[in-house]
């Protein structure tokens, strides 16, 4: 596991980038709900993020089973772990050492699933103005922007090769590498998220 | 009436030991997922006190995973599927 550190330093200029005037201030607790305000570039970024875990996870799904009823009711296909790393991650085996039990556990589960993470999505984006602003969250969609915030991070996580050491990875991962800016962002996220949490506790 | 075997057969010994065994849902350390997130997730899914959940939390940080509860099969099942919906690394398995 790993530990939400304090913002970090702004990115370069790259269509990445994010507002060097205002650093971001996260998520705050407040009487009239959750709130935080977000730069331009800053919903952009999110919104891509968020968009492509939703390619990703709606992408690729199982054909459903010739049984109607089976697939009214969330019970699919599938059966064996995706092939891609990010996708295995989003929507792990249920048993780790029962191949059989695994693939019985994602026949009910792997579409609800699947489901569940594109609701969250959906309602981050609904929630977060394309242009940035002020965003204020119930506590229903602050639990969606959690989950989905951390669904982008996995993703990430798993692209960039985040380990256990992720300063050794921060370190050898110069400025001129494509991933930099994304550790840039993936840092950046772990704090949004983190601020998040502890305006829920 | 006959009377009862004394011994109860293999079979019916190991059965008997398979009922009485809870199933686990364990959850595993993974690089990416925050601390205090973790210890949120616990919190709201099993209605843990703070502390609990913190113990857990650390106990998968540091030990590499924790039972996080452990009943019956379908009640696991259940936990696995909503820890996976807070994108934890989360499996069942039998207590052996």
């Amino acid at each position: 596991m790993s530990v939400a550190g304090p913002p970090p330093e702004p990115l370069d200029p790259d269509d990445l980038a994010l507002p060097e005037e205002e650093p971001m201030a996260g998520f705050r607790a407040t009487s009239r709900g959750i709130t935080a305000r977000f730069a331009k570039p800053e919903a952009a970024i999110i919104r891509d993020l968020v968009g492509q875990v939703v390619e990703l996870v709606v992408a690729d799904i199982p054909a459903p089973g010739a049984d109607d009823l089976a697939a009214m009711v969330g019970i699919s296909d599938a059966a064996e772990l995706p092939d891609d790393p990010v996708l295995a991650r989003l929507l792990p085996d249920g048993y780790r050492d029962d191949p059989e039990a695994a693939r019985e556990f994602r026949r009910f589960t792997e579409s609800g699933l699947r489901s569940a993470k594109v609701e969250s999505a959906k309602l981050l984006l609904q929630t977060l103005p394309a242009g940035g602003g002020r965003v204020r969250l119930s506590a229903d969609e602050a639990e969606a922007w959690l989950r989905s915030l951390n669904d982008v991070r996995l993703a990430l996580g798993v692209r960039l090769g985040v380990t256990d050491d992720f300063d050794g990875l921060s370190e050898d991962v110069l400025p001129d590498d494509p991933r930099y800016a994304y550790i840039q962002v993936y840092q950046w996220l772990a704090f949004l998220q983190g601020s998040l949490v502890a305006a829920l506790s | 009436m006959s009377v009862a075997p004394v011994e109860v057969t293999r079979e019916e010994a190991d059965e008997e030991a398979l009922v009485d065994k809870p199933w686990l849902t364990i959850v595993w350390n993974d690089p990416v997922n925050l601390m205090d997130y973790v210890t949120y997730v616990f919190q709201r899914v099993f209605g843990y006190p703070k502390p609990k959940a913190e113990k857990l939390m650390l106990d998968v940080h540091h030990k590499g995973k924790a039972v996080v509860a452990a009943g019956a099969r379908e009640a696991m099942e259940r936990n696995a599927e909503t820890l996976h919906g807070y994108g934890l690394w989360a499996t069942v398995s039998h207590d052996t």
